[in-house]
């Protein structure tokens, strides 16, 4: 059971500026992510691209951004449950919450502060009628471990950048990889394409285009794929195949979070925004993206001002009664949990003859 | 209606036809005049923000308006789409210009 005072659910730009607030109150945070990476949207769909409405900087990258964050609140210690999706919350008779991932890891706070921007990034599924039946049969949307297609025969569709990466990747470990795109040309970083025709060339990727896989054959688990392939005249063929390995980006969803008991209002967790931006659930904060409230705006500054404030309630609910004034960093720098201080240089009180 | 604002028809996902007037002088994109009529609930369109980078705001152009050329991003966003047809568009790369005027489109599914 990882413990810690303030749960975070979402470590994009809202859930890591948390830490840093949290932490000036003394309080630590743990952060789930259903990403394998820090940073949200602005790591998964845009991390080379400029944001020009972050306060004091007049352009950043989305990834810079994620950088700084992490770096802003490293003293404080976060702890990270990456890669798994929040998945269920009990209420503990201590008033306390318990949630369990998707894989199982349990982790309990006091206060739990759900900042999971449009939700959980789930991967597009293709629209071929019996795929779910083949899902962990054989078809995966993830790669988790390359290993398991060492020696085996892969098929892969998509034309972006993980279809192009890890058709790479398996080329030096699978028995066969065929990439398969709807069109001739592909998006991704030039390189990635460069090195795929390279491999075509040496004839260890097989490459179709323009086609689609419209069906997955086998008696239990894949053992090849229909392909429709359109050049000059349609035709149909069957590749064979151990796995098919769809990579069509992904998709937020809201996901299990709509099924804890809150106040749901166009896809977005109703808060108290008068207030602490607390849920109808006392304990459960909504910032960021994933909250509403009237004149809501989905923008970071907005979701910085929200964890600051809910960082505030959430001081007040851990420690009733207990005195606490606002402090300035400039005047009273930072102590991080790591032993590490902060502070502004004292001034120099030394008389000009 | 001002001066500047265009007329437009957009089919929902539930088969509705709206008349909607769009203003030509908000920088406004098709997948914006969307979001603003509340035409199909957040979350499900425009996820991306407006970069060609989701296709939740695809949709079946069916008037025979002259459209923006089709940009790289957009063509490859589309390529990797899912209920793709030869009429589709991002309307995120649609601009509200007075060149849209009478624009008819119908929202593809949510996928």
């Amino acid at each position: 059971m990882i413990k810690t005072d303030i749960l975070i659910i979402g470590a994009g730009p809202t859930g890591l500026f948390t830490v840093f607030e949290a932490g000036l109150l003394k309080l630590k945070c743990h952060l789930i992510d259903a990403l394998p990476q820090a940073g949200g949207q602005c790591s998964e769909l845009y991390p080379k691209k400029p944001i020009y409405d972050i306060p004091g900087f007049p352009e950043i990258l989305a990834g810079d951004l994620t950088k700084n964050l992490l770096e802003q609140s490293k003293q404080f210690e976060p702890g990270f449950t990456m890669g798994e999706r929040a998945e269920t919350i009990e209420k503990q008779e201590d008033g306390s919450f318990i949630v369990t991932t998707n894989k199982g890891t349990k982790h309990q706070a006091p206060i739990v502060a759900i900042a999971g921007g449009l939700g959980s990034f789930e991967p597009r599924k293709p629209l071929i009628s019996n795929i779910a039946s083949f899902e962990d049969n054989g078809v995966d949307y993830f790669i988790k471990d390359p290993e398991v297609y060492r020696d085996k025969r892969v098929v892969i569709s998509g034309g972006g950048d993980s279809a192009l990466d890890w058709s790479i990747f398996l080329a030096d470990i699978a028995s066969e990889v065929t990439l398969i795109h709807r069109r001739n040309e592909f998006r991704g970083a030039l390189d990635s394409v460069e090195k795929v025709q390279e491999l075509k060339s040496k004839g260890k990727i097989t490459l179709i285009t323009p086609a689609e896989v419209v069906n997955v054959i086998g008696n239990g688990k894949v053992e090849g794929v229909v392909v429709a392939q359109s050049q000059h005249i349609e035709k149909e063929f069957i590749v064979e195949a151990d796995h098919f390995i769809p990579l069509f980006g992904l998709s937020p969803k809201l996901g299990p979070i709509g099924n804890w008991g809150l106040e749901i209002e166009k896809n977005a967790i109703k808060v108290d925004n008068a207030l602490d931006y607390q849920t109808n659930i006392p304990g459960i904060f909504a910032i960021g993206d994933v909250n509403t409230y009237p004149g809501k705006l989905k923008l970071i500054l907005c979701g910085f001002h929200e964890a600051t404030l809910m960082c505030q309630a959430a001081y007040k609910i851990i420690n009733p009664g207990k005195k606490y004034v606002l402090k300035y960093t400039t005047v009273s720098g930072i102590d991080g949990f790591d032993g590490s201080r902060k502070e502004s240089p004292k001034a120099v009180v030394k008389a000009i003859n | 209606m001002e001066e500047q604002d265009i007329n437009i028809k957009i089919t929902d996902r539930d088969g509705v036809t709206h008349d909607v007037v769009a203003p030509t002088d908000m920088a406004m994109n098709l997948m914006e005049v969307v979001r603003s009529y509340e035409l199909a609930p957040e979350g499900t369109i425009g996820v991306c923000g407006g970069m060609a980078m989701c296709a939740s705001c695809q949709c079946y152009v069916e008037s025979d308006t002259e459209l923006p050329e089709m940009q790289d991003d957009e063509e490859a966003m589309l390529s990797e789409a899912f209920n793709v047809k030869d009429n589709s568009r991002l309307g995120c790369q649609i601009q509200m210009t007075p060149e849209m005027e009478g624009l008819i489109v119908t929202l593809a599914p949510e996928s």
